[in-house]
């Protein structure tokens, strides 16, 4: 259980600091698109009877390069989705020729609470220091990127390149977090909190460190409720992260409407 | 003469294909609905709308997995809960695309959390462990024959809409501003075309699974409207398209199971799918100065279509 705890605090972490800029870059397909499509890679690593960490990783990579490279050629949501179907056409492939247990892809897709080993604590530790330690570095590029892309490329700041950077750190952080709370809701822990820590404050580190909290506080809850009522995490995932993002446009109009002390008032409809 | 015809033909059309009922079925219902989606996913295209295309199939599987559970028919729980998760999305949206996307992912994580635990009931109280792998990829080989004229209806609502619709979509769609001076209800526009959206997407999911039916909504459209800008004639080309990639993966996948490795046979939806890429990467090729003016759709687009 320890483990579990562990493993779930570092995605929490590293979901909050990915899923902010998501959110800046309106990248939501693409965090969604990733890991989906991953999951289709650790079917066919199942296949080949290779760890499906591998599959994962290498579907995720291939998918975030992919719909950065047809991206320059054609529109950025055709090709995320073109991107993910492609993917996840080769799963139902890869699930055809296998002989695969329903249950394991249930968890890769909805996330297990308790399918958590000590061999996976080590590499989802190392690509969560990975993750962050790319956000923090890139951090002042990928703003100037995200927020005022002309300003970025007067200084040097290739636009294109810093999209690739952000694809590539994503899949990273899908390849982590899959393993815990599953292909289909990792994305979720990524938008939902950052989504409501944007609603709530435009001030970048605010809004970062609030993304983490709430990450932390959906992906914690989700564990407790899930071990409680043996419900999938998942469920308790998205409805967490719906719930933080719905309460925080509540407040934001509220505040608009002068019943509650404004905070670093964000721009409207953001 | 008809058996050198049969012998010539059956190395591409393998024994039993035109007689088989799965296969007509699949024919038709899977004709129709690439029909409508590729003609309905020409404006998904050009609103910048397929994530909310991708997450209404998504949401499919929601309806699809509470239907399993609730024990009625897949069609009402894929449509029913499109519909509801469409009108959601338009009411939590925001005019601008961020934030729209964002809206989108959020009614998506809740669904599939739904989704997660309808399956997961379902594993537990009637022992269907099956159900995750059918409702996300789907059977096309395994619709009964009743459901089609339901099918060929809700389609036909679905593209009638679109076609009723077609002008002020297509204004709205261009450029809300110019929408708006003109005195179009963007808003309803947007949420009509938005069920009209749900409705044939639901279909397709049903038919070839909730995550692949994006591929038939966005990859003909945005193939045709690569090859042409006006939106009436892409949505012939979509329409083509579409039909013609399902009818050969079809073929394919019913050919696949004579193919030599195992007596198994190859999904459909793999097929299908690889060959929508296939064309859209072919109709990427007259790409030139040309075809980049063609990604942002612009006055040209609209004075086009609306002096067809």
């Amino acid at each position: 259980m320890t483990n579990t705890w562990l493993v779930a605090t570092i995605v929490a972490v590293v979901a909050g600091c990915v899923g902010f800029f998501t959110v800046l870059r309106g990248s939501a397909f693409v965090a969604h698109s990733v890991p989906e499509g991953a999951f289709a890679g650790a079917a066919g690593a199942s296949l080949l009877g290779l760890n499906t960490i591998v599959g994962l990783a290498v579907f995720a990579i291939g998918g975030a390069l992919g719909i950065g490279w047809l991206g320059r050629r054609g529109r950025h949501d055709v090709v995320t989705a073109l991107a993910l179907v492609v993917m996840l056409g080769m799963g139902a492939l890869f699930l055809s020729l296998s002989v695969e247990y329903a249950p394991e892809m249930f968890s890769l897709l909805f996330g297990e609470v308790l399918g958590v080993s000590s061999s996976q604590l080590l590499p989802t530790a190392v690509l969560g220091v990975v993750c962050v330690g790319a956000i923090v570095a890139l951090y002042r590029p990928l703003m100037l990127s995200s927020v005022m892309a002309e300003v970025g490329e007067a200084q040097g700041v290739s636009s294109r390149r810093m999209e690739m950077c952000f694809l590539v750190v994503v899949a990273l952080a899908t390849t982590m977090a899959v393993p815990v709370v599953g292909a289909l809701l990792m994305f979720s822990v990524m938008i939902g909190p950052a989504g409501a820590a944007r609603t709530l404050t435009n001030n970048p580190l605010a809004a970062m460190g609030l993304s983490v909290t709430f990450a932390l506080a959906t992906v914690w809850g989700a564990i407790v409720a899930s071990y409680l009522s043996n419900w999938p995490i998942g469920f308790f995932v998205g409805a967490l992260g719906a719930t933080f993002y719905v309460a925080a446009r509540g407040i934001a109009s509220l505040r608009r409407k002068g019943v509650v002390h404004p905070g670093s008032e964000p721009s409207p409809a953001s | 003469m008809a058996l050198s015809a049969g012998q010539f033909l059956s190395p591409v059309f393998a024994p039993g294909f035109f007689q088989s009922g799965s296969v007509q079925v699949a024919l038709v219902v899977g004709g129709v609905v690439a029909l409508v989606s590729g003609m309905v996913g020409v404006f998904t295209v050009m609103r910048g709308q397929s994530f909310a295309g991708h997450a209404l199939g998504s949401v499919g599987t929601t309806g699809g997995s509470a239907a399993f559970l609730l024990g009625i028919s897949p069609l009402w729980g894929f449509m029913g809960l499109g519909v509801v998760a469409a009108a959601v999305m338009e009411l939590v949206g925001i005019r601008r695309p961020r934030g729209r996307d964002l809206a989108t992912g959020i009614v998506l994580g809740a669904a599939l959390g739904i989704a997660a635990l309808c399956l997961y009931l379902d594993t537990t109280f009637k022992n269907t462990t099956g159900a995750t792998i059918t409702i996300l990829f789907g059977s096309m080989f395994a619709i009964s024959a009743s459901i089609v004229p339901l099918i060929v209806l809700f389609s036909l609502l679905s593209l009638g809409t679109v076609v009723v619709l077609y002008r002020p979509l297509l204004v709205t769609s261009v450029s809300s501003d110019m929408a708006a001076a003109l005195g179009i209800p963007v808003r309803a526009v947007g949420i009509l075309y938005l069920l009209a959206m749900a409705v044939a997407v639901s279909l397709s999911a049903l038919t070839i699974g909730a995550i692949l039916s994006t591929a038939l909504l966005i990859g003909p459209a945005a193939t045709a409207l690569r090859l042409s800008r006006r939106p009436g004639v892409a949505m012939a080309l979509a329409g083509l398209i579409g039909v013609a990639a399902t009818w050969l993966g079809i073929l394919l996948a019913y050919d696949s199971f004579y193919w030599p490795p195992r007596g198994h046979g190859w999904p459909v939806s793999f097929f299908v799918v690889s060959l929508i890429f296939v064309f859209y990467l072919l109709g990427n090729q007259p790409i030139g100065s040309a075809g980049r003016r063609r990604l942002a759709p612009g006055g040209d687009e609209l004075a086009a279509g609306l002096g067809q």
